[in-house]
């Protein structure tokens, strides 16, 4: 094999045109298990949220959680599926210690929800991801192996299991084939699972958190030259943030472009994605990949949701997100950019709900996106956890636009809101925060301040007005920060003029 | 007092009830019984003493009532009775003591029967005979040299050995009725989904139906009524009222069945029955006519293919519900030294665990299953499972009940069916069509085959499990019931 260097990306997605594909695990926000009665919180104790159902004990039977059917029907709603009117759980053969059944509970050749799509905006343009199907499982247990080096099962000594994962229940959202993007491929990947995330999010039914797992995303990449067939292609897993997504494909496009440079056949295969070196590794072959001899599950019953109940989940799913976006964007007048961030930060329900207790589109905007937003990135928590509510946020506004707090003052009362010491009102009081608008204390201080600096003073009478700042900052001081600048410094002009 | 271990269920429930004899009393007629005679008929694989006689005290006591409180019962090991070894006659589960209970074993106890212990069965309840048992077979006490029948082999023979006067079976081919009919007592499938499989150990999902086994058809209604009812917990499980099954029974024994219409398939026919089953099966049929039924012939074309349907779709399923035991989270672990990789220790668990007859249908039902015979097997299984249902449901509107023997032959020696397992799967080869059906079968003891029982099967529509008790009933008043030699 020569040692040619990697093609650039600009020269490989010349000469290839990638096909890239996406399959999607969302873990639901359900209470319980899908087929049992356990809870399903993160981070809990391993094995404390396990019954016979969810460890496969001999004899015990699934039932199915009819909140997670419900889920499933409005993620393949807002995807524009199809809706099955009939359709069956299949059993998924293997053998792996997470599963206690040496079956997963799964979908085969009857998904609940087929045939959709989803519209996505790219540097202002939009691009149509068909949607193969939207089925529903069941997540498996973790294992964590012990004693070798790597953390894999090869060189392990030991192998520990935690089944408080195994039955919670997932929907796996199966991608088209998407040719034709070129070199866009990377970025309307990632475009894509981030308006997934989104319309995910909108429908409240699981957090789509990539960090926690509870959104996961494989990422299907092919080659071929224009106008011949697609190549075949590799399925790369371990993507698990939205840049990753991005770096992945890319990755994957210049890996393949080079073997294929090289005369290489490319094999089709699980390739494991590096997050620290941005590459894949190749991780099992599915060319011996096993045959898992799916059947429908005889355990339970088959899924025939009322076309009425379908008809009203679909009347009452939330506004498109892109859509709401690009509404919202106009009416607060902000850029596709900002709107961008705002998204991201999980903060535009947020901001809405703030402008509709009262504050303006810029004021809200700036708490949540500034100080609390901060806040959040420093403690690891959601913005929406953050301990401030969209009504105590408009109170703080309406109490600076009312001049009782200045920008400085505010920061200090949210301070006490997210420390749960009130509303904004009662932390201004407790704290003795509101801004000195008291004429009489502020004109003794605007004179001594006057006083004490007679050379400034002069200045200021000459028509130096630029000097007044000296002025405005020593009154400040004296009251502590505490006096309306803007205030000030118009009352020391009245006095000097 | 007469000997307790031969009175019905229903007389144990009176004495009892009236304060004739204690249910502890009771309780320790048959564990005297059990140590007197199980020795040599193995009914049993775990006798429950100490919980029997808590479960009697507590019904003297008066903590629990009901139409069988008091009353001993023998339950099949493949149903999770929590602190209770549970096996399902594996190596795979020696020693396994279920954290929970099933939920017919919930209501046995909830209705203050007394659970004597676990009964002796073809591992996974898979066989004919319970000589696939991993703990040695039954010995049937009409004949301790001859097989009780299988899967639930144990449960019968503590019947008819008078170890218990109730016992709880599962029927996935014929489980509950061929043993019943080789050792000359009553067993009934209820209709699929008319008594819960939660604490049921899978064997074939679609198929398995728990019921009851006695020595009488009162009794068994009973039973069938105590643990029978929708079940939150089994999907499967129909959310219907059992219907009453007790009334039916008692009207049957009345002796009156005008207007009733037996089917005979046409189809059973000839189908190498021994001569003395057809004999017994035809002189009950004219009892029966005596008593005001009608006989109607009815074609079921597709019955013929139920047998081969049926050893496609139980293998299927047992291939997967028997993944589970892989030695990871409870029973038998094989091989872990430190060395061997998890995959290893898994095979050599399994290897180890399970015996030839379970060997052999996971095996062919992974084979049925795989990708590119699925359709050719599995998927066409499931088609003439469709054609033998619609065969039932033809018949159903011509006649009430069908008819034919439970099985084609008397109980045969040990051994002489196991070197080929097609001939011990003929032993099923009346009871399966109703399995793939769905419905509910019983059988009935209707007479003597060369001093060996055979069994009359009584096949219903489904959720009308009321109208083979009738029958049933009525077939007993008129041919008695059959008591083995003294043991």
């Amino acid at each position: 094999m020569t040692t040619t260097a990697l093609p650039t990306y600009e020269d490989a997605t010349a000469r290839f045109e990638p096909v890239i594909g996406l399959e999607t695990h969302v873990e639901l926000g359900t209470q319980t298990k899908m087929f049992c009665g356990c809870r399903t919180e993160f981070g809990a104790e391993p094995n404390t949220q396990v019954c016979p159902v969810c460890l496969a004990l001999p004899g015990a039977l699934p039932v199915a959680n009819r909140a997670g059917i419900e889920a499933t029907i409005r993620i393949g709603l807002a995807l524009n599926c199809e809706i099955a009117t009939w359709c069956r759980m299949a059993r998924k053969n293997y053998f792996y210690p997470d599963m206690p059944k040496n079956f997963q509970t799964s979908q085969y050749d009857e998904p609940l929800c087929t045939d959709g799509y989803v519209d996505v905006e790219f540097e202002g343009k939009q691009y149509r991801i068909g949607i193969e199907r939207v089925h529903l499982e069941e997540d498996t247990g973790k294992t964590l192996h012990v004693g070798g080096a790597t953390g894999r099962i090869q060189g392990a000594t030991e192998s520990l299991v935690d089944y408080n994962r195994a039955g919670i229940p997932l929907v796996e959202i199966v991608t088209k084939p998407v040719p034709g993007l070129g070199a866009l491929a990377p970025e309307i990947a990632k475009a894509y699972v981030t308006e997934l995330r989104d319309i995910i999010r909108s429908l409240g039914v699981s957090d789509v958190r990539m960090e926690q797992g509870s959104l996961r995303c494989d990422v299907n990449t092919s080659l071929n030259k224009p106008g011949e067939e697609w190549g075949t292609r590799t399925e790369t897993k371990n993507v698990n943030s939205l840049r990753s997504v991005e770096r992945a494909v890319r990755s994957e496009i210049i890996r393949q472009a080079s073997l294929l440079d090289e005369g290489v056949r490319i094999i089709q295969e699980t390739r494991h994605f590096h997050e620290d070196r941005g590459n894949t590794s190749p991780g099992r072959s599915k060319e011996t990949a096993t045959d898992y001899r799916y059947f429908p599950e005889p355990d339970l019953v088959p899924i025939a949701p009322d076309p009425a109940w379908v008809a009203e989940l679909k009347a009452a799913l939330p506004e498109r997100p892109s859509s709401k976006r690009a509404r919202l964007r106009e009416e607060w007048g902000i850029s596709e950019i900002d709107m961008q961030s705002v998204a991201n930060a999980g903060a535009v329900e947020l901001i809405e709900e703030t402008i509709a207790a009262g504050a303006s589109p810029a004021g809200a905007r700036k708490w949540w996106m500034g100080e609390l937003a901060r806040r959040a990135n420093e403690t690891g928590i959601e913005l929406a956890d953050i301990g401030a509510t969209p009504a105590q946020v408009a109170e703080l506004q309406k109490l600076v636009d009312a001049g009782k707090l200045n920008d400085k003052l505010a920061r200090s009362v949210l301070e006490g809101v997210v420390a749960g010491e009130g509303d904004p009102a009662a932390v201004m009081a407790a704290r003795g925060l509101e801004v000195v608008n008291d004429e009489g204390a502020l004109t003794a201080a605007v004179d001594e301040a006057i006083a004490a600096n007679p050379d400034i003073a002069a200045k200021i009478r000459e028509g130096k007005v630029a000097a007044a700042g000296a002025l405005v900052g020593a009154v400040m001081k004296t009251t502590r920060g505490q006096a309306d600048a803007k205030a000030v410094r118009d009352l020391i002009l009245a006095r000097l003029s | 007092m007469s000997d307790l271990t031969r009175m019905s269920a229903v007389e144990l429930a009176g004495a009892i009830k009236s304060k004739q004899v204690s249910a502890v009393e009771v309780a320790q007629a048959h564990l005297d019984r059990i140590s007197a005679v199980d020795e040599r008929v193995h009914a049993f694989l775990h006798v429950d003493a100490e919980g029997a006689l808590a479960a009697a005290a507590r019904v003297d006591k008066g903590e629990v009532t009901g139409p069988l409180a008091g009353v001993p019962v023998a339950v099949k090991d493949v149903i999770a009775t929590k602190g209770v070894p549970t096996t399902a006659a594996s190596k795979i589960l020696e020693g396994w003591r279920p954290p929970y209970s099933a939920t017919i074993y919930e209501r046995l106890q909830a209705a203050g029967t007394v659970p004597l212990g676990k009964t002796n069965m073809d591992e996974f309840a898979m066989g004919s005979s319970t000589e696939y048992s991993a703990y040695g077979p039954t010995n049937n006490p009409w004949d301790l040299g001859r097989i009780p029948g299988g899967s639930g082999g144990g449960s019968a023979a503590a019947l008819a050995a008078y170890e218990a006067p109730l016992a709880i079976g599962t029927d996935t081919g014929g489980s509950i009725r061929q043993p019943g009919a080789v050792t000359g007592t009553v067993g009934a499938k209820p209709t699929y989904g008319g008594t819960s499989r939660y604490g049921l150990i899978a064997f074939s999902s679609s198929l398995d139906t728990p019921g009851p086994c006695a020595r009488n058809v009162e009794d068994a209604a009973l039973l069938h009524s105590v643990i029978g009812g929708h079940d939150v917990r089994d999907s499967t499980s129909i959310p219907q009222p059992v219907p009453d099954v007790v009334a039916a029974a008692r009207l049957g024994a009345t002796g009156d069945l005008t207007g009733v219409k037996l089917g005979l398939v046409k189809e059973f026919a000839g189908d190498g029955s021994e001569a003395g089953v057809t004999a017994a099966f035809r002189e009950s049929l004219e009892a029966l006519v005596k008593l005001g039924a009608e006989v109607v012939e009815v074609s079921c074309p597709n019955f013929q293919y139920a047998l081969p349907a049926y050893y496609l779709i139980a293998p299927s399923e047992c291939s997967s519900n028997l993944a589970r035991f892989d030695g990871v989270r409870y029973g038998l672990r094989v091989g872990d030294d430190g060395n061997r990789s998890l995959e290893e220790v898994m095979s050599l668990t399994r290897d180890a665990g399970f015996g030839p007859e379970v060997k052999r249908r996971i095996i062919l039902g992974t084979y049925a299953l795989s990708s590119g015979y699925y359709d050719a097997y599995y998927g066409q299984a499931q088609k003439v499972r469709t054609l033998i249902t619609r065969d039932f449901e033809k018949a159903f509107e011509q006649v009430d009940v069908l008819v034919s023997p439970t099985t084609p032959f008397v109980a045969f020696p040990f051994g002489s069916r196991t070197s080929d397992p097609y001939q011990m799967y003929l032993a099923d080869l009346f009871t399966i069509p109703t399995n793939l059906y769905g419905g509910p079968a019983i059988s009935v003891p209707c007479g003597l085959s060369e001093g060996l029982p055979v069994g009359f099967q009584i096949m219903a529509p489904t959720m009308a499990d009321d109208r083979m008790y009738r029958v049933g009933a009525a077939l007993e008043s008129a041919v008695g019931t059959f008591t083995p030699p003294a043991l």
